[in-house]
């Protein structure tokens, strides 16, 4: 009995020191495999898969099962247009059971919500087809709405991906439409519209393999939507090619099935599955990420790493740091001259360290601004994911504290940023970190005391940091991290 | 569930895996075969280039949209993916892709799965002795060979695409198409020596290339043909006649593959034309 007391009391120890695995990936249950897109009713996120049922999220980081698709099938996808859910799937393909014959079926409802009075699905019917001996097999099918037409892309590695046109209006197939060739190496295709451009994307590689899949997205783009799409290298998708977006990494394998989820004001993110999540029992799990664009090619970003940054101003280029007095560093050298080789061995000087800095600090609330970076403790912040207390599409909430201490950035009501002596969990002490399509990032607490509106941080001056409304035009509002 | 039987990959597979072919010494005839695609009972049609035409019917189909259309039935055919050869030399296609090639019907050559085909493997497969003179004969159509009891036909065919689709080759005929191996010769005419040309291979999937008797470049693991995909060290065309041989190797899949020779800039070289003799 006393070595199990011990034993148990040494468990529960070890428990407190080791923190809780929390990282940028999805919480709750985001087990799917062939997400479609990602998309908002009723205040929540949906996402359905293949088989029927999916995945629903208060926030957007947290999912659970719950969604409620008819009709079994294969690899949904889903867009709002009107007052109407269209949700697309395909029936018989595949090379299931070794066939290719297949159909790709619309339905809609007026809500997502299984609980409302108006959830229901009404048939559409049957949009598009393979026999099972032509060059196609019509699953995974993907929506497009651009310039008042709607898209439908569909096909898997047996013969072509495929693109019809449907009627915004309606659903349906548009009366003598004829089915065009855009791709061939590819399924679990998606389109997207930006400048001018269309966009095919498609996995590529190896499904439903574990560990040994080699799935992975690429994209090619073309002016008009029936093609012809060519990557970045004018190889076109017809002969095999594909601008690669994203592969595995780090636990992660086989990403594919990308969705595309615009949140507006220059922040895009999409949604995929991964066919292993080696921290989660190799399963097959929803992720979403930032979306770049780089060249008019987009990019799959990373979710971001908590660690310790600089965190730099895009408008400035000058660092967020405690609005304290600059202690001197000494580095050996007088003010004017000592230039040259030192006199003696040469040898590494250290940091300054946070002791050496803090020691003119005041207590209590200190003041933030922007200056140059001068590789001091009070401009060195460490950003850590906060466990259990929410987050938005793809990633936790972030606690932003000077390096070394409990030190934490907090919204005031007054709109401004400051920092408080100690973190304690309160929502203007959180953070939410989205990257922008250009790279930098967009920082906005949870919420500022007393207000309801969304603010970011700002630069409002070169080195006076504020919370606003968020502009996406300029760079005031977007900020870089670095390696402190 | 999206498509699993047909799923591959895309490895890079650069000439740092070029090795010396122990199989150069073993010499096998491969036989040209007249095509005998008498399955066709009709004549050839001259078959428009798929491509990016709208490959369908206009929609809705006979029945209405909420049928499947009729699935294809009546005897198969290799149309309008392959028509047999003329006598006249055929140029590459407008991308230098070799669009005429001796086929051999598949060997059959099971795998449930196309994860097997390391380079290990592959080499092993191919260093196999299937028939005689394996790596050195320029066959005419309708010879034939027998493997493993059964009878294997060439066939002297033009590809009516920039690649050539073995899985249609092998469906047409009725031959099996999963768990196969296909050989594949051809003889490139050039007008002049050329250096510095390099072979441009893409396979659905693995599968491996000899020119004038010499491994060029091979592609392993699992793959699906993307053109341009693995490419050789740089090789010599003789002034005159060149036999380049491939063998490819699939499992579950849509059988298939492109090759075209391209210069130190990646574009095709001109001037060459490909034939049978």
């Amino acid at each position: 009995m006393k070595f199990n007391l011990l034993a148990a009391t040494g468990f529960a120890l070890l428990s407190l020191c080791v923190p809780a695995r929390l990282s940028a990936q999805l919480a709750g249950e985001p087990y799917i495999h062939d997400p479609s897109t990602v998309i908002q009713s009723d205040g929540k996120y949906y996402t359905f898969g293949t088989g029927g049922g999916g995945l629903i999220s208060d926030d957007g980081y947290t999912w659970h099962t719950g969604a409620v698709r008819p009709g079994g099938g294969v690899a949904p996808d889903v867009i709002k247009i009107g007052d109407r859910y269209y949700v697309a799937y395909a029936v018989g393909g595949g090379g299931m059971s070794g066939g290719h014959a297949s159909n790709v079926k619309i339905m809609w409802t007026k809500t997502l919500d299984p609980k409302s009075p108006d959830f229901g699905f009404h048939d559409i019917g049957i949009v598009a087809s393979s026999d099972g001996v032509e060059d196609c097999d019509a699953i995974d099918p993907a929506f497009l709405l651009a310039n008042g037409h709607l898209w439908l892309s569909y096909g898997t590695y047996f013969g072509f991906i495929r693109i019809v046109e449907l009627d915004p209006k309606t659903g349906k197939r548009i009366a003598g439409n004829k089915a065009v060739n855009v791709a061939i190496d590819m399924e679990a295709t998606d389109l997207m519209y930006r400048d001018g451009w269309y966009y095919l994307l498609g996995t590529h590689g190896t499904c439903c393999d574990g560990a040994n899949s080699s799935y992975n997205i690429r994209v090619g783009r073309s002016k008009s939507p029936t093609g012809p799409y060519v990557d970045n290298m004018g190889i076109p998708l017809l002969k095999g090619g594909g601008k690669l977006v994203v592969a595995g990494h780090g636990r992660v394998f086989g990403p594919g099935h990308f969705g595309l989820l615009d949140l507006g004001d220059g922040v895009q993110k999409f949604s995929m599955h991964y066919e292993a999540d080696m921290d989660r029992s190799g399963r097959s799990v929803l992720d979403i990420r930032p979306l770049l664009w780089k060249d008019g090619w987009p990019v799959g970003g990373d979710n971001f790493q908590p660690g310790t940054y600089e965190i730099e101003s895009e408008r400035s280029g000058f660092a967020l740091e405690l609005a304290v007095d600059f202690v001197r560093l000494d580095s050996g050298r007088r003010r004017f001259g000592g230039f040259g080789p030192p006199t003696g061995p040469v040898t590494p000087l250290p940091d300054q360290t946070l002791a050496q800095d803090s020691a003119v600090w005041p207590a209590g609330n200190i003041a933030v601004d922007l200056l140059d970076y001068m590789i001091r403790p009070h401009q060195k912040w460490t950003i850590a994911a906060v466990p259990d207390a929410g987050g938005y599409p793809g990633s936790p909430y972030f606690k932003i504290t000077i390096a070394g201490t409990d030190r934490a950035l907090a919204a005031t009501a007054e709109g401004e940023v400051i920092t408080v002596p100690a973190f304690t969990g309160g929502p203007e002490q959180l953070w939410r970190i989205d990257q922008l399509t250009d790279g930098t990032y967009r920082i906005m607490p949870k919420s500022m005391p007393n207000s309801k509106d969304p603010v970011a941080l700002t630069a409002v001056g070169a080195s006076t940091p504020t919370l606003a409304k968020f502009d996406p035009k300029g760079d005031k509002a977007r900020w870089n991290f670095r390696k402190p | 569930m999206a498509l699993r039987t047909n799923c591959k990959s895309r490895r890079r597979h650069t000439m740092k895996t070029f090795r010396k072919f122990v199989m150069m010494g073993i010499g096998v005839p491969a036989v040209l075969a007249v095509a005998a695609v008498s399955v066709a009972q009709a004549p050839p049609p001259t078959a428009p280039p798929p491509a990016a035409a709208a490959p369908g019917d206009a929609w809705p189909p006979a029945g209405g949209p909420n049928h499947l259309p009729p699935k294809q039935d009546g005897p198969r055919t290799i149309a309008p993916y392959f028509t047999p050869v003329t006598s006249r030399p055929k140029a590459p296609d407008a991308d230098g892709f070799l669009e005429r090639w001796l086929l051999l019907e598949p060997i059959g050559k099971p795998n449930r799965s196309n994860t097997v085909f390391t380079g290990s493997y592959v080499r092993s497969a191919f260093n196999t002795e299937y028939f005689p003179n394996q790596f050195t004969v320029v066959p005419h159509n309708g010879d034939k060979v027998t493997v493993a009891g059964q009878e294997l036909a060439w066939h002297a065919l033009d590809s009516a695409n920039f690649d050539v689709k073995l899985f249609r080759f092998a469906y047409g005929l009725n031959k099996p198409t999963y768990g196969v191996i296909f050989w594949a010769v051809t003889v490139v005419d050039s007008p002049r020596e050329m250096k510095n040309v390099r072979l441009a291979v893409g396979s659905n999937s693995a599968s491996m290339w000899w020119l004038n008797g010499n491994e060029a470049v091979a592609l392993f693991d699992d793959r699906r043909m993307v053109m341009d995909d693995a490419v050789s060290k740089r090789l010599t065309l003789n002034k005159g006649r060149n036999v380049l041989r491939g063998a490819v190797i699939n499992g579950p899949g849509l059988s298939d593959f492109c090759v075209r020779f391209v210069d130190e800039n990646g574009d095709p070289i001109k001037g060459i034309t490909t034939s049978l003799e």
